[in-house]
């Protein structure tokens, strides 16, 4: 038995209503568990005021530098004390989440029973950063905790000015539209830096997202100082039976409407199958006994919506990899930045492969680290040096895949402009020697 | 002090995901054929090799006492086959080998409060952060908002009749760690901070925190013969970037900090290029304990879009369709002057064509 709860009628209203209650929950740790009740407390607390009460400091575990974030109360009597001393300290653990996070249910099991003996008992899946959040555990409690959730095969997750904890998709375990095999990717890259991530020594945060196809839902875009995009590079298979099963349940309308008319480079057509053209680059699959779809896959941008709309009908391609995007990031300090293209496709099939985005991925952050200034994420860097800067740095070749569209003002010294041409001629032509 | 006890980390980083597949799962890696969903809620996958797997998706509450997770572990073991995966927003995933299996284990989660949906055209979980539960700068809470949406949007997540996806963020301060969605709710300070000058410095680091501001409103300066800082409350904007730094620059206001509600962004390629979200009100009250303001304003953008949307628009591709002047007036909102960009590149924000819609 825990001492008594404190009255909480903001936090009961939480309470009703269908979505499942996160106030129910902490009431149920709260009958055996004294930080919980106290937790409701100075919850309350901020309901009643509108304010919080949480301070940051430094708590960690031997050995690291980084992933436990710290929380002591800010709600003290005049005497100074805590309001609410069982949860004066309430610390969390960010711990590294498998990647497409894929449980069994003994390791959640177990995961509960460690977090009810050193914590509050009250865990997130998952935080933003894609961490297993184990909220609420005291100074002293915290290695312990830590200590049994590391022998149980977890690791901490990054904080502060590190390699932060990296997300990837359920991926090739379970979706049509796997490029790469994502987890691999995801443990190989994360993998190699551990040192970056545990004992924080960059200027700002640096964060990597793996998403499996175009469709991004990692959101690593927005998200990812390294976003590794899965895409493909020939054309989109078809196949007949399943075209024709789906223009047999959604008729011509949607097709027209739905798949043709969205097609963002309108390189869909609806044709006659006696018109249909043959070439290298063309997809195409009958729908009915007349009618076909052709798609110049030159024209196609990877876009993913006609395949998300008929799945099995059309599919990514054969010859799969990633385009890697870098620079994506939320509002401080300038502005919100996608990624930008880097590298537009990458093969991921080998170690060797996966290497060479280790590789890539170690380069963009020894550069990051010495060049970028204090608190500044890789994308305000770019934005500050100039594309071109970091990718001579990178020893990456630009490409017309990295702009929207060339420079539209004159302010640029071209005076390299002829050496420039002559190297790229005398690439082409070594190209077409060997 | 004693070292002796101290044991070393084994730095063993992300864990191999193969120990916690289904079977099915790792019998067709990387070898899926298609998908469809049989219902909101379930998913149904096919492989070359012709296995099938069905997932049934369902809501938590995302910050779960370790009963809930009990719970979830139970039903996974007694009507699923012990497997469970999350999603980017927080819904649980079970996975079954066959198709019978599905009615059961529907039942069995809708029995024990855990609603069944997020799949598709749906409204699903919302993200979002730690509010005044465990942040140390938040303007608002995080989990109470999401409890109280989703109270209110309950039946757009168990079925499936928006145009598109919808995905939904709560932020409790303009960090907005929620991240960009269709629909995002984000606090909006509206005054400058109030500095607590007997603390600056004991606290900060004051060319850190200069160095912080995006419009450089902050200097170093003598208060009361104490080094401190100060700020030039014209140019400042109010965004709170000094705050985390610098604690005594105290942001929140339990009046002022009000809520902002964004739209339009979206993370995946599909269609249109990824988009950023746009900001369309402001000034909603930080209401406690069911923000009941800021609902009224969501359902009414959501209710405007699953009327006017075609299939497959995405809450910017209908924008995009209708224009922002439609937008305002559909939804009723007021397009107020502070809707205007003036931050660097607000440019390409302007109309720069004779395109009007009249």
């Amino acid at each position: 038995m825990a001492k008594k709860q404190h009255d909480t009628p903001q936090l009961d209203q939480l309470e009703s209503g269908p979505w499942p209650s996160f106030v129910t929950g902490i009431k149920r740790l709260a009958k055996t568990n004294d930080m919980a009740v106290d937790l409701m407390g100075q919850l309350e607390t901020s309901y009643q005021t509108k304010k919080g009460y949480w301070k940051g400091g430094t708590v960690g575990v031997f050995g690291y530098g980084g992933g436990i974030i710290p929380r002591f109360t800010e709600l003290k009597n005049d005497k100074g004390e805590a309001v609410y001393p069982d949860a004066a300290e309430f610390h969390t653990l960010r711990i590294q989440p498998p990647a497409g996070m894929h449980y069994n249910t003994a390791t959640l099991r177990k995961m509960s029973d460690i977090w009810e003996k050193h914590g509050s008992g009250l865990i997130a899946f998952h935080g933003q950063s894609g961490d297993i959040m184990f909220q609420g555990a005291t100074t002293a409690n915290v290695q312990p905790a830590f200590d049994e959730l590391n022998e149980l095969g977890f690791d901490l997750g990054g904080a502060g000015p590190a390699v932060r904890t990296s997300m990837s998709c359920v991926g090739a375990a379970r979706c049509e539209h796997s490029c790469y095999d994502e987890a691999s990717a995801h443990r190989t890259v994360l993998n190699n830096f551990l040192d970056d991530m545990h004992r924080p020594s960059l200027p700002y945060k640096f964060k990597f997202k793996f998403s499996g196809c175009p469709n991004d839902c990692m959101n690593s875009i927005q998200r990812a100082d390294m976003a590794v995009i899965g895409t493909w590079r020939d054309n989109i298979r078809t196949d007949e039976k399943m075209a024709k099963q789906w223009l047999a349940k959604h008729g011509m309308d949607e097709l027209v409407n739905d798949v043709i008319a969205r097609c963002p480079t309108k390189t869909i057509e609806l044709k006659q199958i006696k018109n249909l053209k043959t070439g290298k680059d063309l997809s195409s699959v009958a729908i009915n006994d007349t009618q076909a779809l052709e798609i110049n896959n030159k024209d196609c941008v990877r876009c993913m919506h006609c395949i998300n709309v008929m799945t099995g009908a059309l599919s990514t391609g054969v010859d799969k990899g990633a385009s890697i995007l870098v620079g994506g990031k939320r509002t401080l300090k300038i502005g919100d930045l996608f990624g930008t293209v880097v590298v537009p496709f990458m093969k991921l099939e080998t170690e060797d492969d996966v290497e060479k985005l280790v590789d890539l991925a170690q380069r963009t952050i020894d550069f990051f680290a010495e060049n970028a200034l204090e608190h500044e994420r890789t994308g305000e860097m770019i934005e500050r040096i100039g594309l071109v800067n970091f990718l001579e740095a990178m020893e990456i070749e630009v490409d017309p895949t990295m702009v929207a569209h060339p420079r539209t003002n004159p302010y640029v010294r071209t005076d390299g402009w002829d050496d420039e041409v002559a190297k790229i001629k005398a690439k082409k032509q070594a190209g077409m020697g060997a | 002090m004693a070292q002796t006890a101290l044991r070393r980390p084994v730095e063993s980083g992300v864990p191999d995901n193969k120990q916690f597949l289904h079977p099915k799962f790792i019998k067709n890696y990387g070898n899926w054929k298609y998908h469809d969903r049989p219902r909101p809620g379930v998913l149904h996958h096919v492989s070359h090799t012709g296995d099938e797997v069905w997932s049934v998706r369902a809501g938590t509450q995302r910050q779960m006492d370790v009963y809930t997770i009990r719970t979830l572990c139970d039903i996974a073991d007694k009507y699923a086959e012990g497997f469970v995966r999350f999603t980017i927003r927080s819904n649980i995933e079970f996975m079954v080998s066959t198709a019978k299996q599905v009615d059961p284990l529907i039942a069995e989660l809708e029995k024990n409060g855990f609603p069944v949906g997020g799949t598709g055209n749906s409204v699903s979980m919302i993200a979002h952060t730690q509010g005044w539960l465990h942040c140390d700068i938040p303007g608002t809470d995080a989990s109470g908002v999401v409890k109280s949406l989703m109270d209110e949007l309950i039946t757009e997540f168990k079925t499936e009749e928006m145009p598109n996806r919808v995905h939904l963020s709560t932020s409790c301060c303009e960090i907005n760690c929620g991240g960009q969605a269709d629909l995002a709710i984000i606090v909006q300070h509206t005054k400058p901070p109030k500095i607590n000058h007997d603390q600056v410095a004991n606290v900060c680091e004051r060319p850190a925190v200069v160095a912080r501001c995006p419009v450089a409103a902050i200097r170093p300066a003598m208060v009361n013969g104490k080094p401190s800082l100060e700020i030039d409350e014209s140019k400042c904007m109010c965004c709170g970037a000094c705050y985390p730094p610098c604690p005594p620059m105290q942001i929140n206001d339990p009046e002022n900090s009000k809520l902002a509600i964004w739209v339009g962004g979206k993370n995946s390629n599909a269609r249109g290029k990824p988009t950023f979200m746009k900001m369309v009100a402001s000034g909603l009250p930080n209401n406690p304990p069911r923000w009941t303001e800021v609902g009224v304003v969501v359902k009414n953008i959501l209710s405007v879009y699953k009327k006017d949307g075609k299939p497959w628009e995405r809450m910017s591709d209908w924008i995009d369709r209708i224009g922002w002047p439609q937008f305002f007036e559909k939804t009723g909102l007021p397009f107020t002057k502070y809707l205007i960009d003036d931050w660097r590149g607000s440019r390409a924000s302007l109309n720069q064509s004779a395109h009007i819609r009249f």
